[in-house]
């Protein structure tokens, strides 16, 4: 009883100790903040890779890809049907996507997936991407989406991107028949000249395929047969303005342009060129993706990279390179790819999870994570000598009292438990002012951040860099009551020290000091 | 072993002449101290017996070895040589366990510098021995009873009035009486005093002296106190004189 007593009178009265309990405070709450908001990241990048890659997927060893999606569709349904939810089939391909802007034409690598994106959307997030799906605010004001969301997925332009669609086209006439007045002009004048330097010609000869050659008789300014979603990480460009130090984003490709893109065909691999038109972006948040991605309609790309075939009945039948699934429920991923790949043999198809597909990127931030705890541990660590130091001082400070209770009849085990049971009392004081703290911080973290934004003028986690409009996090219990536990543990292991001396001293040599 | 009455002795005292078995005893016990690479010998075997219900006081300078006696009769040490008996058993070499029992069952300490606990309450620092000795449990169970207990020992003192002060709110002589009333809370059979008056003003050190001899009256308290103060010395039934760690005046010792 005496011991409980002391303890927290000692706890009370000896703010020293509170002092050095902070460290363990501030490291607890430290560990919780950091593993909470990196929880939040990493929940946040596997939902968003989960919700491109869907559950589970279906690649074809080779990259011409296997035919007839839809009979193993089919057999995919017969097999696992009671599994899923959706499964769709895509053509993924290497290819080169040119953009026009300020005149120039400017590559960009991208990844080239056809898609049905109704069946697509049945397997991820889809409409969730689409930004004609979704409402933005721009300088407070709230822009509705263009699209009510129960309107079917498709590849048509919005009302707006077709008129802005129709004013480049006009505007491009327009320039052409300028450039040409002027050209007849100049050529009137310098009859002379080599008309190989002028770069009015250039202009128009690169201008000239966005006219479909193809189909003449279409209505002016109506989309071409090949249609894109290009993720925004492409489609915008964000920098810091020099002057202000604002964000800035320029749309290098809106919605309703025309873009080259050059792949090559299935089979022997020849490259082959089209023009597609943009008719929406996309964001998923994943950079990658965004900057990478490149959706196209699925019949289009079979088409142009010569996939399509005809089967014995004499259907013609697409090729694909994968197939997604998505299931019910994830827990049963492992049944449902032992099912698959007992019928999709392994030397035409690579039947994984998501997770097995991305393995090195996840298994990086877990290693990160883990390596970010060990050394924020380490820090505690610190704080527990800080702990045996200020503990040693108590002891010293204390060696009258602890004589005077062994002259009473204390044991050595009882002096010694008075001071772990000090050092236990500490740990749950600092671990819970730390958990405390710690949460606290992680439930205002959005709100300390625009508080710091707005002290320092700077923003500190700008959106459109993480893709994050809050800070994400999510608070593991488990992770909390391990953290602290070990805060615990090592406040008790630094007073085990000081505990044992105290113990130790006899009760005379405690009381010889006057 | 003697029966003489020291002349000094209070006449009402009721002497028990035919006591056997001393109460408590030292005997032949040496002790040194380590100082450096030099022991120190401070008791060159020195024997010593208290009856039951006996006063003895013990005076000496400073250095002559009396409290080093007094922490080998009250187990806070262990002699180098001899033995320490409590009716006539060995008690020195017990185990540490049966020890802290004897510490806190039978012995009540009394020390020149009070010694109570500076983080706890008067009352808190009365009910330490009770503490000591029961469990959480059944401390918890039998508080009330306990609490009792240490108001009436220490309205016994005079301090009823002060019961939640703390030592540093005390007063020299209320701390000493606090500290009485800590060492017989515990009903310990034998009090060791040590010094109680050494650092209180003569009429206050009085005060204490007579509180203990009615102590030792009224309760037949056994009770050893040193002191180097000759006057107070000669309240008890019967005084010892140290020097040098020997015992000099073997006129009055057992």
């Amino acid at each position: 009883m005496y011991k409980l007593i002391l303890c927290q009178r000692y706890l009370r009265t000896r703010y020293i100790a509170l002092a050095s309990i902070i460290s363990v405070t501030l490291g607890v709450a430290t560990m919780i903040v950091v593993n909470s908001v990196m929880a939040g990241f990493g929940t946040e990048m596997r939902s968003r890779i989960q919700g491109i890659l869907s559950d589970i997927i279906i690649d074809t060893r080779s990259m011409n890809g296997e035919l007839d999606p839809e009979a193993r569709k089919t057999e995919i349904r017969q097999l696992v049907g009671k599994y899923i939810t959706g499964v769709t089939a895509t053509v993924e391909v290497h290819a080169i996507l040119s953009y026009q802007y300020a005149g120039d034409y400017i590559p960009h690598p991208i990844t080239l997936v056809g898609i049905d994106p109704e069946s697509k959307s049945e397997v991820g997030p889809l409409i969730d991407y689409l930004q004609s799906y979704q409402s933005h605010t721009e300088n407070g004001v709230t822009i509705p989406a263009e699209r009510p969301r129960n309107e079917r997925l498709g590849w048509e332009l919005t009302p707006a991107a077709m008129s802005e669609r129709l004013r480049i086209m006009e505007e491009r006439a327009r320039m052409a028949k300028l450039l040409q007045k002027q050209q007849e002009q100049r050529r009137e004048v310098t009859t002379a000249q080599a008309d190989t330097d002028d770069p009015a010609k250039a202009f128009m000869d690169e201008d000239a395929p966005l006219e479909h050659p193809e189909k003449s008789d279409r209505q002016p300014g109506e989309p071409l047969e090949g249609r894109l979603f290009v993720g925004v990480g492409m489609a915008t460009y964000t920098q810091q303005e020099p002057g202000t130090q604002e964000l800035k984003t320029y749309e290098m490709i809106k919605p309703g342009v025309d873009v080259k893109i050059s792949t090559i065909k299935a089979g022997t691999p020849d490259p082959v060129h089209f023009s597609a038109t943009v008719v929406d972006t996309f964001k998923t948040g994943m950079s990658e993706y965004d900057s990478m991605l490149v959706y196209c309609n699925l019949e289009y790309l079979q088409q142009i990279r010569k996939m399509i075939h005809v089967n014995e009945d004499g259907q013609e039948v697409g090729g694909f390179t994968s197939l997604q699934i998505k299931l019910k429920d994830y827990k049963d991923a492992p049944k449902v790819l032992e099912i698959l790949r007992s019928s999709f043999s392994a030397d035409r198809y690579i039947v994984k999870t998501w997770e097995q597909r991305q393995g090195p990127l996840l298994a990086a931030v877990d290693v990160e994570s883990s390596i970010l705890n060990i050394l924020l541990f380490l820090i505690i660590t610190v704080a527990g000598f800080g702990i045996l130091a200020i503990f040693f001082m108590i002891v010293v400070e204390k060696t009258r009292d602890i004589g005077i209770l062994k002259a009473l009849g204390a044991s050595s085990s009882g002096v010694m438990s008075i001071f772990l049971t000090y050092g236990l009392l500490l740990g749950m004081v600092g671990a819970g002012a730390g958990v405390g703290f710690g949460l606290l911080f992680v439930y205002y973290i959005n709100q300390i951040e625009s508080f710091v934004t707005f002290v320092t003028g700077r923003e500190v986690f700008p959106e459109k860099i993480y893709y994050f409009k809050d800070i994400p996090t999510h608070v593991d219990a488990l992770t909390v009551l391990w953290v602290s536990c070990g805060a615990i543990m090592i406040a008790v292991l630094a007073s085990v020290l000081p505990a044992r001396r105290a113990a130790q001293l006899r009760p005379v040599q405690a009381l010889r000091y006057e | 072993m003697t029966t003489t009455v020291s002349p000094l002795t209070n006449p009402a005292t009721r002497e028990s002449i035919t006591m056997p078995e001393p109460h408590v005893a030292a005997l032949a016990v040496q002790k040194s101290y380590r100082k450096g690479e030099h022991a120190v010998p401070v008791l060159h075997g020195v024997d010593i017996s208290v009856r039951r219900g006996e006063f003895l006081s013990i005076i000496g300078q400073s250095g002559s070895g009396k409290s080093t006696l007094m922490h080998l009769i009250g187990l806070l040490d262990t002699p180098d040589v001899g033995e320490v008996q409590l009716e006539g058993q060995r008690i020195d070499d017990l185990p540490a366990r049966t020890r802290d029992e004897l510490r806190n069952r039978v012995f009540g300490f009394v020390f020149q510098f009070y010694h109570l606990l500076p983080e706890l309450s008067l009352m808190e620092n009365v009910l330490t021995p009770l503490m000591i000795r029961h469990s959480i449990w059944g401390y918890w169970q039998r508080r009330r009873e306990f609490q009792e207990r240490a108001k009436e020992m220490i309205d016994r003192v005079g301090l009823g009035h002060r019961l939640t002060h703390k030592p540093s709110e005390l007063s020299g002589g209320e701390m000493q009486r606090a500290a009485i009333a800590r060492a017989l809370v515990a009903r310990p059979e034998i009090l060791l005093a040590d010094e109680p008056t050494g650092n209180l003003d003569a009429k206050t050190g009085r005060e204490i002296i007579d509180l203990i001899s009615r102590l030792n009256e009224k309760e037949r308290l056994t009770i050893i106190m040193v002191t180097h103060d000759k006057s107070i010395a000669a309240e008890a039934h019967r005084t010892v004189k140290l020097c040098e760690g020997r015992i000099e005046s073997l006129t009055d010792a057992a």
